[in-house]
């Protein structure tokens, strides 16, 4: 099994899919970490010459006093309490919370391409990994040696797991590395809000708490990897069905920005919640973002995705083990 | 022939839908012999190699390579053969040597010194470690004999083996299969749809016609069976009256054609001098495997 993957990794990595991608990244970050910079010098402006410390300082006090009033609810109070220790740690650890660091940046990235660009770029290798195969012809000779067929689509299957990791890894190292030139290294200790959930139109805290960003962005990373590699099944099970490398990007490529469209607009159509392409910005259940549909949570999507994961795995297998190529 | 059969395909069918694609065949191949599978574009040939290959899973019948099923052993089955199905597609965007190493290492029996030992065999010379996407079709033609080669098959099938060479290559692919047969004692099996080129390289031969086999016989036996001697003769006129007495004649030009019976074409000929025509010409001569097949499945038009 291991040459029959060293074969596949060898024709991703001589058709430099791979590196298209790392090149894609490459230059897609310096174009965010230069957004994002002028963002933050924005800010800067418009506070003026203020120090951002007495600034701080201005809203620990602020958040006390409102704390101190008696006319408020236990929950709410419970909340202002966190943001106000939240608030003290960048005091004290004299982080300005308005001046990102590179692991600030990179929890940025992530949140914004998990549900489009970082599966758009699983697709790119998924999409040829069997239809290219036989569109070539190349098929023929591949299923015509003593390796059983379920074998060969399985070391292609592994082959995809790496490159998702791969390519996940390396949006990492490239966000962190580049964004650090110009927003420096530090700021993996900065604790965030987490833990929020959503009740009926209500945002319950009663569960929010504080991480520290390193444990965060190791949390969010997971979820985009667990994202693209759902993505990439299916990608794949179209693969397996199609002969055109181009039909099998056309109807992802369709899918993943419908899904896009769709969470802006499906609030009230409960049973979209069942589509994979509405359950992909998993980030969104840790910073605690509103969920498009009523309903869905964290654990919700997870299964909704591991099922469709599922279907397609069981779809390319049945499907490539048992058909004629002609 | 006394040996097992390299490749024995028993009651091969295969059922699309309500149509029969193939229906029904049945050969068996030898170790050492050039087998030719002929037939029209359309009549199966492809199909039928795709079976053997375990490409497209038969509907009935089994195909045994060596003795091994491949529905039930694929994977002994498969390490017994060595194919090229219609054009020789390997991955352009890797050399030759690459390409080799790839196939090589789906099968752990092949050892490192094979893939040199293929390379030499179909002469790629330096020209291995190129892309193959620079290679001309003849070159990919070689390297697909090498890397069908690299598993020590004893049953070689290759589909249309001199489709698009040039006639230098044609004649070169014609030599090293009779070579394989003779000298590696392989068992080759080659489709065509021209019968020339499987009159010129095989042993033996299957007639295919819309998905059934309507003849197995070796070349040689195919031909002589319709062996014509042709004449020349003055005057042409009285010679072909005279020998329409006692045989059929056919006219073709300045040339009366009759069939070829021993016993009798010496009294033909003495009959005729002493009628006095003077015989100028008298020669056996083969009909091309075209006649044949055109005898053979009642007109069904062919290349």
């Amino acid at each position: 099994m291991n040459k029959l993957v060293h074969n596949e990794l060898l024709k991703l990595f001589r058709k430099r899919r791979l590196f298209v991608i790392i090149l894609i990244i490459a230059a897609l970050v310096p174009l965010f970490t230069y957004a994002q910079y002028q963002e933050v010098k924005t800010t800067r402006e418009k506070l003026g010459n203020v120090d951002w410390r007495t600034q701080l300082q201005q809203e620990i006090v602020d958040t006390q006093n409102r704390l101190s009033s008696s006319r408020m609810q236990d929950d709410w109070r419970k909340y202002l309490k966190i943001r106000l220790a939240q608030q003290q740690y960048y005091l004290d650890h004299n982080i300005n919370p308005q001046a990102p660091g590179a692991p600030t940046f990179m929890r940025v990235f992530v949140e914004n391409s998990i549900d489009l660009l970082l599966p758009l770029l699983v697709m790119v290798v998924a999409a040829d990994l069997v239809s290219s195969e036989a569109s070539g012809g190349t098929i023929k000779l591949l299923l015509t040696r003593p390796v059983k067929r379920w074998r060969i689509l399985l070391s292609k299957y592994l082959a995809l797991i790496l490159s998702v990791s791969f390519i996940v890894t390396a949006s990492a190292v490239l966000s962190y590395g580049i964004s650090g030139v110009v927003f420096g290294y530090g700021g993996w200790g900065m604790p965030l809000l987490t833990g929020f959930s959503t009740s009926g139109e209500e945002l319950v805290t009663n569960n929010v708490h504080l991480i520290p960003q390193w444990q965060y962005i190791l949390m969010e990373f997971g979820l985009v990897w667990f994202v693209c590699l759902v993505v990439g099944t299916l990608t794949f099970m179209l693969s397996v069905l199609l002969r055109s490398t181009a039909a099998v990007m056309g109807i992802m490529l369709a899918a993943l920005i419908a899904g896009a469209i769709l969470s802006n607009m499906v609030s009230s159509w409960e049973s979209a919640k069942y589509l994979f392409m509405v359950n992909l910005s998993l980030t969104d259940y840790i910073s605690g973002m509103a969920t498009p549909i009523e309903g869905m949570s964290l654990g919700f999507s997870l299964i909704v995705l591991l099922v469709w994961a599922i279907a397609g795995l069981v779809v390319s297998f049945t499907v490539f083990t048992k058909k004629d190529v002609y | 022939m006394s040996q097992s059969p390299a490749l024995s395909v028993k009651n091969l069918r295969k059922t699309i839908g309500k149509k029969d694609i193939i229906k029904g065949i049945s050969f068996d191949l030898y170790p050492g012999e050039v087998f030719g599978f002929l037939g029209p574009n359309g009549a199966g040939k492809t199909t039928t190699i795709r079976m053997i290959v375990g490409l497209i899973k038969p509907s009935s019948g089994t195909v045994l390579i060596g003795g091994k099923n491949i529905q039930t052993h694929f994977g002994d089955a498969m390490k017994d053969l060595g194919c090229i199905v219609e054009n020789p597609e390997l991955y352009p965007y890797l050399t030759g040597w690459e390409n080799l190493e790839h196939f090589a290492r789906m099968d752990s029996s092949i050892p490192l010194k094979r893939l040199y030992e293929v390379v030499d065999l179909v002469d790629m010379g330096n020209r291995i470690h190129d892309r193959v996407g620079t290679y001309s079709l003849g070159m990919r033609q070689r390297l697909g004999i090498a890397q069908a080669l690299l598993g020590n098959p004893k049953l070689l099938i290759l589909d249309e083996p001199t489709n698009g060479l040039d006639p230098a290559g044609i004649r070169e692919m014609r030599e090293f299969i009779r070579f394989l047969a003779e000298k590696e004692k392989l068992c080759v099996m080659v489709s065509s749809h021209l019968l020339s080129e499987i009159q010129l390289m095989c042993d033996r031969v299957a007639i295919i016609s819309k998905g059934s086999i309507i003849r197995v016989d070796s070349v040689h036996a195919l031909l002589a069976e319709q062996e014509r001697v042709v004449w020349k003769a003055e005057p042409q006129e009285k010679a072909e009256s005279l020998l329409r007495e006692v045989t059929n004649v056919t006219r073709s030009e300045e040339f009366l054609i009759t069939l070829y019976d021993e016993s009798q074409i010496g009294n033909w000929n003495r009959m005729l001098v002493t009628a006095g025509v003077e015989v100028k010409e008298m020669r056996t001569k083969l009909p091309a495997l075209e006649d044949l097949f055109l005898e053979l499945t009642g007109g069904e038009h062919i290349e």
